[in-house]
């Protein structure tokens, strides 16, 4: 269980739920389009190796203030001030999937300002030849399978009480659904592209680029995609994990983060 | 009280097996199932229909916007509209309408309405709907959580443009304009009457009110659950000190007209079946893309969210259970008449936007509920709100002297 704090960023105009917990390294981490909760067992692995603080953004948790942000130059600048908000001495930048677009957007705005930056299956490109199915459109029944190699495994994590029969359930995942996605839509919605493929060129940090091998939703054949546009890259490509690589594979993510780090 | 003629044109062709074979009738529905030519003989069906209704005397007749589908097949309402300008001459036009958060700059919706309401001589009803999640996000591509401010500077830049002397400059969030300047303008002054077509969002409630715009509610599912939004709907104009003219408010409703109660079950049942089961199979991803609903219509829970389960079985529903929960109305003419009357009193509506086309039902049984209705059904619930007949707030003003087409003036000859 990670300890918690909400901080007025952005002119007051977002407030932010941040989760800590912790020693070692200062990471940043950057949720994706599911979020993050205090009980997140990759974040609690995580800091047993790092001093991790990981925001949400507005719509996920107690965070809000999405109406004030529009554009992903919006929303770009409101992870950077949530950076600075944070106050800590040049921190490793992590990003999954979402967060992840968002990191390489903080990445190429503030490029002599992020040293580390490791992108975990990011969103923000698109190929023709690998279109990114469109989680907006999926019902819940379908995300252990676009999410996870071993689906019985995300069926467990995702989908297990998931009642929608009843109707107090049904309208509580609504108001979260409506929450969560409106919010990331702004992002990813109806493509998850913004723009970042003419802007990846200005990341000066060194990046890690992370992908599960069997990634469904963002295919690996991305990261080829992103290093051909960043300058100084590694790649990480684990075994037996999806899109959810962080909760599939948590150790072998984490080995890969701390050798950035190192 | 006043009827609306509207029609949805839904592709009747749709296959026995659709519901089997494809997810959705919107959206992603493959466009090979669409013949052209077929759809050659569909629309202009279509439109003898209305043009059919406008010559019986109803007050107004009626399209809407639909993008990417065989439930409507009116991707740019404006088209028969503008149609039907030159080939009807007393109905209104009842548009319901543009969906303004979709045109990009939404000026174009000023400069088509005011051309439809020039060219009819001032009979345009001016509809302003938000757009389904399926036609404004899935198939138009807008950012839920946006559509409903880019929904609401559309409108401020449209009425602008109506009721302000161009050019003027317009500095809005997702329009930048130097020069506004609407070209042609309405005849209708300020404005042609606005309706606001709602699926259950209550913020609408306030914009309709704070404007006195009709507010319609639009659904499958009948006037009895229909009821909660609607009752939700006269409290807040109450909070609001606004008065209660039904004319503030409107209902869509599947009606089917037969000799007997008998006869509407025996002509009419297989294409509501049809409309139920085909028209209305809409993949659930589709139906509501998360933002595009704001938190506090979902918390109010006027919508009645039908889980997953429910909403499958809605297609399943059978004729009697159609006609008992007035999802349908349909009967005889004193039938409809009496249950029109319960829906018309019990919802406090002063426009009904009447459905007679419902799915693959073919042009004579069309004309025939037509028919019925217009002789034996709406002259009696025509003068229903009379405390009300001189409130003409929320309808046309047309011009008295009004050129007759051409062709029309022939017909008219002969």
């Amino acid at each position: 269980m990670m300890d918690s704090r909400t901080l007025k960023v952005s002119d007051g105009r977002a407030k932010i739920q941040v989760l800590e917990a912790g020693h070692g390294p200062d990471l940043v981490f950057f949720h994706g389009a599911g979020g993050v909760t205090a009980m997140d067992p990759f974040l609690d692995a995580l800091s047993r190796r790092f001093r991790v603080k990981a925001p949400l953004l507005p719509g996920y948790g107690e965070s809000d203030g999405g109406d004030n942000f529009r554009t992903m130059l919006d929303i770009t600048l409101l992870g950077l001030d949530i950076l600075d908000a944070l106050k800590v001495e040049n921190p490793l930048v992590v990003g999954h999937s979402m967060g992840g677009m968002l990191a390489a957007e903080m990445a190429a705005t503030a490029a002599n300002d992020i040293k580390r930056l490791a992108l975990i299956a990011p969103a923000g490109l698109w190929l023709d030849a690998h279109p990114i199915p469109d989680v907006f459109a999926a019902l819940p029944a379908d995300y252990p399978a676009l999410l996870f190699h071993d689906v019985k495994l995300g069926e467990q994590l995702i989908t297990a009480g998931v009642n929608l029969d009843d109707h107090e359930f049904l309208r509580g995942f609504l108001i979260q659904a409506s929450r969560q996605l409106g919010f990331a839509g702004k992002m990813l919605f109806p493509i998850p592209d913004r723009g970042l493929s003419e802007r990846l060129y200005r990341i000066k940090a060194k990046t890690l680029l992370i992908w599960g091998d069997d990634d469904k939703l963002i295919k690996p054949v991305y990261a080829k995609a992103f290093r051909e546009k960043i300058r100084n890259t590694d790649y990480v490509e684990i075994k037996n994990a999806g899109h959810m690589v962080t909760l599939e594979q948590p150790e072998a993510v984490i080995s890969a983060l701390a050798r950035l780090a190192a | 009280m006043k009827f609306t003629w509207f029609h949805l044109m839904p592709w009747p062709h749709l296959p026995d097996d659709f519901r089997e074979k494809h997810r959705s009738v919107w959206v992603d529905i493959p466009s090979t199932i669409y013949d052209p030519v077929r759809g050659h003989a569909v629309y202009n069906e279509y439109l003898d229909q209305l043009e059919y209704a406008d010559s019986l005397g109803f007050d107004a007749i009626g399209v809407n916007e639909h993008h990417q589908n065989a439930y409507g097949l009116m991707p740019s309402p404006n088209i028969m509209a503008a149609s039907l300008a030159r080939r009807s001459s007393k109905s209104a036009l009842m548009v319901l309408g543009n969906s303004i958060a979709l045109y990009n700059p939404p000026i174009r919706v000023a400069e088509e309405f005011a051309m439809l309401d020039v060219i009819s001589g001032g009979r345009l009803c001016a509809g302003f709907p938000v757009g389904t999640s399926m036609d404004t996000n899935y198939c138009y591509g807008t950012v839920p959580a946006l559509t409903r401010e880019k929904y609401a500077e559309a409108h401020d830049l449209i009425i602008k443009a109506w009721t302000q002397d161009g050019p003027f400059p317009f500095n809005g969030r997702y329009n930048k304009l130097r020069y506004v300047n609407c070209w042609p303008k309405p005849i209708q002054n300020p404005h042609p009457p606005v309706f606001i077509p709602g699926g259950g969002s209550i913020e609408t409630w306030d914009f309709c009110l704070d404007h006195d715009y009709n507010y319609s509610y639009l659904s499958y599912s009948g006037y009895l659950r229909g009821r909660k939004l609607l009752d939700g709907y006269w409290e807040r104009a109450a909070q609001k000190g606004k008065d209660n003219s039904p004319y503030r408010a409107g209902f869509a409703q599947i009606i089917c007209v037969g000799e007997t109660d008998a006869e509407a079950e025996k002509l009419y049942a297989e294409h509501c079946s049809y409309f139920y089961n085909r028209c209305l199979h809409i993949y659930g991803g589709f139906a509501d893309a998360p933002g595009y609903r704001t938190i506090k219509t979902i918390q109010a829970n006027v919508l009645s969210q039908m889980t997953p389960t429910e909403a499958a079985k809605l297609p399943l529903t059978p004729w009697k259970e159609l006609v008992e929960q007035r999802m349908v109305v349909a009967g005889g003419p004193e039938t409809v008449r009496q249950q029109l009357e319960e829906l018309i009193k019990d919802l406090r509506v002063g426009h009904l936007f009447c459905l007679f086309q419902i799915g693959n039902m073919p042009g004579d049984k069309v004309r025939h509920s037509t028919k019925l209705f217009a002789e034996k059904v709406m002259p009696k619930l025509k003068n229903i709100w009379p405390d009300h007949a001189d409130d003409n707030r929320f309808w046309i003003k047309p011009i008295q002297k009004r050129a007759v087409p051409a062709r029309l003036a022939m017909e008219a000859a002969q």
